[in-house]
């Protein structure tokens, strides 16, 4: 689960990590007041979407005064924000954050992430902050500082200390780097975040150490225990498709194609996109409908993939071990009948009573596709998308 | 022979109580030699009672102790399963399986970190288990689908695993084991692990390699199987087309940082000698290529 940048810098505060003075805002009224609030000569107006590159899309300004924070955010809010990670349709902004501007000296980087080889959180910091990490990480992996955190003792000073120099905060700071990166950390194990990461961390021309920006994303089995963290969910900036989907327990993800997949299991569900690419057709979602699927799972299931816009062909693939291809098949067939299928749909189902799944398929009536194997079931389903033009 | 697991393994079921577990037992106790190897089940509320003759001890200790089991299968719900994992490794078990899927991340960590330097081999968590055909299943698989036979299968997805038996079985090649090693990022045995084992065990002639978006570990595999792996090798990777940035319902499947594409893993794998398909369809077809 993803934040607003707003919400993350008050969990950081929470942890003693300094950020900048500021408020969120709705409004351009609210806007205005927060400038007057926090006082000038420059404010920071920022658009907050959970999408990354704010900046390059124009979502980030500075004002210089209270009516171009006024102009400002009459601009920003409300604007469909394209940046590399929304897609070309953008994401509507909704919020604004307004805050005092920063005397930067220094733009570093850091961030914690899950080490999966390590089996443990490890702390990243670079001295090239303000750029995007992933090309440095690619680019020169040597500009890029670590340290594996071991959970029985903590970020220990030592280690803080070292990284803080590593990446060249100057002497007098590193005190300050170290209670940030502690900091850092004490929120990640804290919250069960699953990254936190501040691009750009700044030294200031005083000497501070300050977060200027703040991602944070959580562990989404872990939400469980923090009613707090899932208080900050924000739907505005999640797929319509995805929230529905997550109401029945349905594993949804939208995607740009035009054949719906409906499939039990993630990998088996990520295997029945790659095929059908393979066969020259495109997906249109990821959907897991999980070990339990019941036949009102995969009605909801259908309703969900036939609201995508364009879409050409449905194919289901069963892989029938606890779940029983019979008990599918139904839910099929009560879907075909509750939502007036529109599209081809092919039906491939194996394992644990797939004669009587495809028997029920059989005598519905209705105009189902069958199919014998994924490949045969991919073949019918890209075949049947074409002829739907 | 097989690995990990055969006819001779003796199990506790931690959550042997609740519904999963019970539904599961079942199953297994009904497949090949269950009835005798599904020996224990643990629940502190409810020592002394019985799971359809399957006695329920308070702790894994004193299930242990009262059968020798050396095994444990965790059906625990996702709050308590890490200490269920830890109940199981302080109590010395050789191999602990854990089904239970969103089981938090932090939670793993402290538990792998407890595991530092002792011998317990853990499975999963979020996984489908492990199957030795016609001796002994533990998980949640559907044990129709296996043949006994000398064909190696490990993979990262449960319904994956399937659609691979399922197209050996129906060429004709049955499997020695069939190992699940789950869908979390941190996690007990890897796919380089389990390699090492169908690489010693001398009634495995070849492997299925099953990977998925997310992570390095069937690059790390690969790399290992170049210089070490005596039998072919053969891999899928699922998740080619999965958009970046997106988890794909494994909490372990997710391609973050431009890390862990499909494509990155089938590159390095084929450099390594590992013969792949694009074509999930096919993984049956390939390996029979191999042999």
């Amino acid at each position: 689960m993803k934040i607003h940048e707003y919400q993350a810098k008050e969990l950081l505060r929470s942890c003693d990590v300094t950020v900048p003075r500021g408020k969120p805002a709705f409004t351009v009224d609210e806007a205005v007041a927060v400038a007057r609030e926090l006082g000038g000569p420059v404010w920071v107006v920022k658009a907050q979407i959970h999408a990354g590159g704010r900046g390059k899309g124009g979502g980030v300004k500075l004002a210089r005064s209270e009516d171009e924070v006024r102009a400002l955010a009459g601009q920003i809010l409300g604007m469909q924000l394209v940046t590399h990670q929304t897609g070309p349709a953008g994401q509507k902004v909704r919020r604004l954050l307004i805050e005092e501007g920063a005397d930067i000296r220094q733009e570093l980087y850091a961030a914690l992430v899950v080490d999966r080889v390590a089996q443990r959180v490890t702390l990243m910091a670079s001295a090239d902050g303000g750029m995007d990490i992933e090309e440095v990480a690619a680019k020169t992996p040597e500009r890029i500082h670590r340290v594996v955190i071991d959970p029985g003792i903590g970020l220990a000073d030592g280690d803080a200390d070292r990284l803080a120099r590593e990446i060249g905060v100057p002497a007098a700071s590193v005190p300050a780097a170290r209670a940030v990166f502690q900091g850092l950390y004490r929120l990640f194990e804290t919250t069960d975040a699953s990254l936190v990461e501040v691009n750009p961390l700044v030294v200031t021309g005083d000497g501070r150490v300050i977060a200027l920006d703040a991602k944070l994303n959580f562990d989404a089995n872990a939400l469980f225990r923090h009613p707090e963290i899932v208080a900050l969910r924000d739907l505005d900036e999640e797929d319509p498709a995805e929230i529905e989907a997550s109401k029945y327990d349905l594993s949804y993800i939208s995607l740009d194609g035009d054949i719906g997949c409906l499939v039990n299991g993630a990998g088996l569900a990520m295997a029945t996109m790659d095929v059908i690419k393979l066969y020259g057709g495109s997906p249109a979602n990821f959907l897991d409908v999980g070990g339990g699927a019941s036949a009102e799972k995969v009605t909801e299931a259908f309703k969900i993939m036939l609201r995508h816009p364009g879409l050409k062909a449905i194919l289901v693939n069963i892989f029938g071990g606890i779940m029983r291809c019979d008990v599918i098949a139904e839910g099929v067939v009560a879907a075909s009948h509750a939502v007036k299928l529109t599209v081809p749909l092919v039906v491939r189902m194996k394992g644990t009573n797939e004669d009587e799944g495809k028997a029920l398929l059989a005598r519905s009536g209705l105009p189902i596709i069958t199919a014998d194997d994924m490949a045969d079931a991919a073949r019918k389903v890209v075949a049947a998308a074409h002829g739907a033009h | 022979m097989s690995i990990l697991v055969n006819r001779n393994t003796r199990v506790i079921t931690q959550g042997i109580t609740g519904k999963t577990g019970q539904f599961h037992t079942r199953m297994c106790r009904d497949y090949a030699n269950g009835r005798a190897c599904f020996v224990a089940g643990v629940n502190p509320k409810k020592a002394g009672e019985d799971f359809e003759g399957i006695p329920i001890y308070a702790t894994v200790k004193e299930a242990k102790e009262a059968t020798g089991a050396t095994v444990s299968v965790i059906y625990v719900p996702p709050p308590f399963a890490a200490a269920a994992i830890d109940e199981a490794v302080d109590a010395g078990l050789e191999l602990v399986i854990c089904i239970t899927e969103g089981i938090p991340v932090r939670d793993m960590i402290a538990t792998r970190d407890r595991m530092r330097g002792r011998n317990t081999l853990l499975l999963g968590p979020n996984c489908p288990g492990v199957i030795t055909p016609d001796e002994i299943k533990i998980g949640i698989m559907p044990g129709h689908i296996h043949r006994k036979g000398r064909i190696g299968v490990v993979s990262r997805s449960g319904t994956l695993t399937y659609e691979a038996v399922g197209q050996l079985t129906a060429l004709g090649l049955g499997q020695s084991t069939a190992v699940g090693i789950g869908g979390d990022p941190v996690n007990g045995l890897k796919h380089i692990d389990v390699l090492k084992l169908f690489n010693d065990d001398p009634d495995t002639d070849a492997v299925v390699m099953i990977g998925e978006i997310g992570g390095s570990d069937e690059e790390t595999a690969a790399e290992w199987a170049k210089g070490h792996m005596k039998k072919p090798v053969v891999g899928f990777i699922a998740g080619v087309t999965a958009p970046p940035g997106k988890r794909m319902g494994h909490a372990g499947a997710i391609i973050s940082g431009g890390k862990g594409t499909a494509q990155a893993k089938l590159e390095v794998m084929e450099a390594c000698g590992i013969k792949v398909t694009r074509n999930p369809a096919e993984m049956g077809t390939l390996l029979k290529s191999v042999l």
